[in-house]
């Protein structure tokens, strides 16, 4: 039973009544179970509550100093008065971010993870339960800046956006395929440097992305110039109506 | 180094075996794909530490590493591919179903006869 608000999703009672064969050494009990069975459970209870509340909960990863702050404060302000956003933020140390999103007009909790380098479920429950979630249409999850290890744990989020920035090389998802896989969409990052860093080809980039098998959108973004703003505005507002029930309210309603 | 992190899972799921079914943890079978994002060294390395003091001290962590194959959504063909490169070994098409490569599983923990069950 989850502690703080009493719904009974987040037991973590493991079943482990297993098949047992008895060898010469030993005994062998078959599990068969996802390793992170107890963290799947845990963003599962979270998808429940997000889904509740008709919120559209976006895992937006890429590796530190892809733009993901700054493309959120662009959003925060290109979407005012048509979604209600809030931002968990993930970082090692500081509140820097939460307080730059705050600075944008948004709802913002900042979660420091000490040396963690992912955010984990259960982080994620936490400060969820710090959110007035029904007065929120869209909340994004800036997980930590790490294109490895928060590819493996699942937040309850509905949505992997992975920024890819012209300043990294293009054959990122070539070197990350386990992150990149994960995308459901990609936005290629500060693209009016292109021209200064001359060597990232768009092109490139995507046929990387598509040798994973990933049939996701790519969009191209300059959060400082607003150019592929009103794209990625445009993807927000259908997946927020995908996730909002019939008859619930919406901001400017 | 989230390794740890999947190291405190297999050693939450292996100590509950070992609390059901009685007895000090042998070994632990794992089928970890390519494309979990998990490095079976930093496992390797890993598991020592967490598991110092617990049932599953001394225990063995045997990983199995499936290969990465897909299936063509064009041709049909059913493939081996590398995990950085998930294209139809026949045409050579990008629109493939995964059918194995991302397993991160528990399968199966062994326990040393050496106590009665205490169910």
């Amino acid at each position: 039973m989850c502690d703080v608000c009493g719904c009974a999703h987040a037991d973590v009672h493991v079943h482990v009544a297993g098949e047992i064969l008895h060898t010469e050494t030993g005994r062998q009990v078959e599990v068969g179970r996802a390793l992170l069975q107890q963290n799947d459970r845990e963003a599962e209870h979270n998808r429940a509550h997000f889904d509740a509340a008709g919120v559209l909960v976006v895992n937006l990863m890429s590796s530190p100093g892809s733009g993901k702050t700054s493309l959120l404060e662009a959003t925060i302000q290109a979407v005012h008065r048509k979604l209600r956003i809030a931002v968990i933020e993930g970082d090692l140390e500081t509140e820097n971010d939460a307080r730059r999103i705050r600075g944008a007009g948004a709802q913002a909790v900042q979660i420091t993870t000490g040396s963690a380098c992912h955010l984990d479920a259960g982080m994620v429950h936490a400060a969820l339960h710090t959110l007035a979630l029904r007065e929120i249409d869209v909340l994004f999850i800036e997980n930590v800046g790490n294109l490895v290890c928060p590819a493996s744990f699942d937040l309850g989020q509905h949505r992997n956006v992975v920024l890819l920035s012209v300043t990294e090389g293009d054959d990122k998802p070539e070197k990350y395929p386990v992150m990149f896989r994960a995308a459901d969409l990609l936005v290629i990052s500060k693209t009016d440097l292109t021209a200064a860093v001359g060597d990232f080809q768009v092109l490139r980039a995507l046929r990387h992305f598509r040798h994973l098998a990933n049939p996701s959108p790519v969009l191209e973004i300059s959060a400082r110039k607003g150019d592929g703003m009103a794209a990625w505005i445009e993807w927000l507002v259908e997946e927020h109506a995908r996730r909002r029930p019939a008859g619930m309210k919406q901001a400017n309603e | 180094m989230h390794e740890l992190a999947i190291c405190q899972a297999i050693l939450q799921q292996a100590a509950a075996v070992a609390r059901v079914h009685g007895g000090h943890v042998k070994r632990i079978n794992l089928r970890i794909g390519p494309l979990a994002g998990v490095e079976p060294d930093a496992l390797r390395f890993t598991f020592p530490l967490v598991a110092a003091g617990t049932v599953c001290e001394n225990a063995a962590l045997a990983i199995e590493t499936p290969a990465v194959r897909v299936e063509c959504q064009i041709c049909g063909a059913v493939t081996q591919v590398r995990p950085n490169r998930l294209l139809c070994g026949g045409c050579g098409a990008w629109r493939v179903a995964l059918l194995a490569g991302d397993e991160m599983r528990i399968e199966s923990v062994e326990l040393f006869e050496t106590e009665t069950a205490n169910v």
